[in-house]
């Protein structure tokens, strides 16, 4: 175990701002696409069901 | 080789369901990785004797860099290949790693700047490797541009195959410029030849974070491709017969 406490996990050796800004970006930019994927997919179903929707008789 | 009919799977209809069943295995696969892959990164690998707690940076950034530059070469293959024969399928599996491997370029850049700064005292500089990364981010911001500012699907496989395919030599000149020009970069941190620098723990970090991006991206790719295949063959019988949207 590298970390005597979870302080000096988050401290990082005195390295938090360097570390944790890389992979807080590398987060928010996995999450960001996740969302995009999502939303992609809804519209494009959402729009496929409404034309399906107005040619039935 | 006989009993399966490869190019079955080629049509979109086919690839569709199967992409669908796909996905789910990638996600555990990526989620399971990351997990087992971050718990090396910051608990099981040690302190770096030379560059303290800042070198964990690695973890995320070498497996982002690989798959920024591998994306790029199953994107210009699945390009060519829709160029070459007209394959409707393959063009769409090119336009669907275009943004993922943007977004892996991205990451590979910022977290590279965020180990630069602490380790070399500056975010950048402007030598063979960095360049050539940030050559490659434009390669994939020009593919995507250039294909949203065309609106007939098939001529804009085809602008974007070109980029793709002229764009695909800058790939060997990423990977092979610490090699070939001085450069401030550090050379390959996985390497054959050299004297085991690497603690193993280290090593087994990178490579399960590696193949946790390998994962999340094949994912991604597959499930933007469904969205895609939806969006342009929307007035297919088979779309419009699919059980998931009739209400």
């Amino acid at each position: 175990m590298n970390w005597g406490s979870w302080s000096a996990f988050w401290e990082m050796g005195g390295r938090a701002f360097y570390v944790w800004g890389a992979y807080s970006m590398a987060a928010v930019c996995i999450v960001l696409e996740v969302v995009a994927l999502t939303l992609r997919r809804r519209h494009a179903r959402r729009d496929l069901k409404q034309r399906i929707a107005a040619e039935k008789p | 080789m006989g009993s399966i009919n490869w190019f079955k799977y080629s049509s979109p209809q086919t690839f569709y369901p199967l992409a669908g069943k796909m996905v789910p295995w990638f996600v555990a696969a990526a989620v399971v990785l990351a997990a087992v892959g971050l718990y090396i990164s910051f608990f099981v690998a040690p302190t770096d004797a030379t560059q303290g707690e800042v070198y964990r940076v690695i973890f995320i950034h070498v497996g982002a860099a690989w798959m920024s530059m591998f994306i790029y070469v199953v994107m210009a293959f699945w390009a060519a290949i829709g160029l070459s024969f007209n394959a409707r399928l393959s063009s769409m599996m090119a336009s669907a790693l275009a943004p993922t491997g943007a977004l892996m370029t991205f990451i590979a850049l910022w977290t590279g700047a965020f180990w630069g700064k602490p380790t070399w005292g500056t975010w950048w500089v402007w030598d063979a490797r960095l360049t050539s990364e940030l050559i490659l981010l434009f390669l994939y911001i020009g593919f995507l541009s250039l294909q949203a500012a065309i609106d007939d699907p098939r001529r804009a496989d085809k602008a974007g195959a070109v980029i793709a395919l002229v764009g695909v030599v800058n790939v060997p000149i990423i990977y092979f410029s610490v090699q070939w020009w001085s450069t401030l970069h550090q050379g390959a941190s996985v390497s054959m030849t050299a004297n085991q620098h690497m603690a193993v723990t280290m090593l087994w970090g990178m490579l399960v974070m590696a193949l946790a991006f390998w994962m999340y991206s094949i994912a991604a790719a597959l499930t933007r491709v469904r969205s895609i295949i939806l969006e342009r063959e929307r007035n297919a019988d088979w779309v419009r017969t699919l059980p998931e949207l009739q209400t």
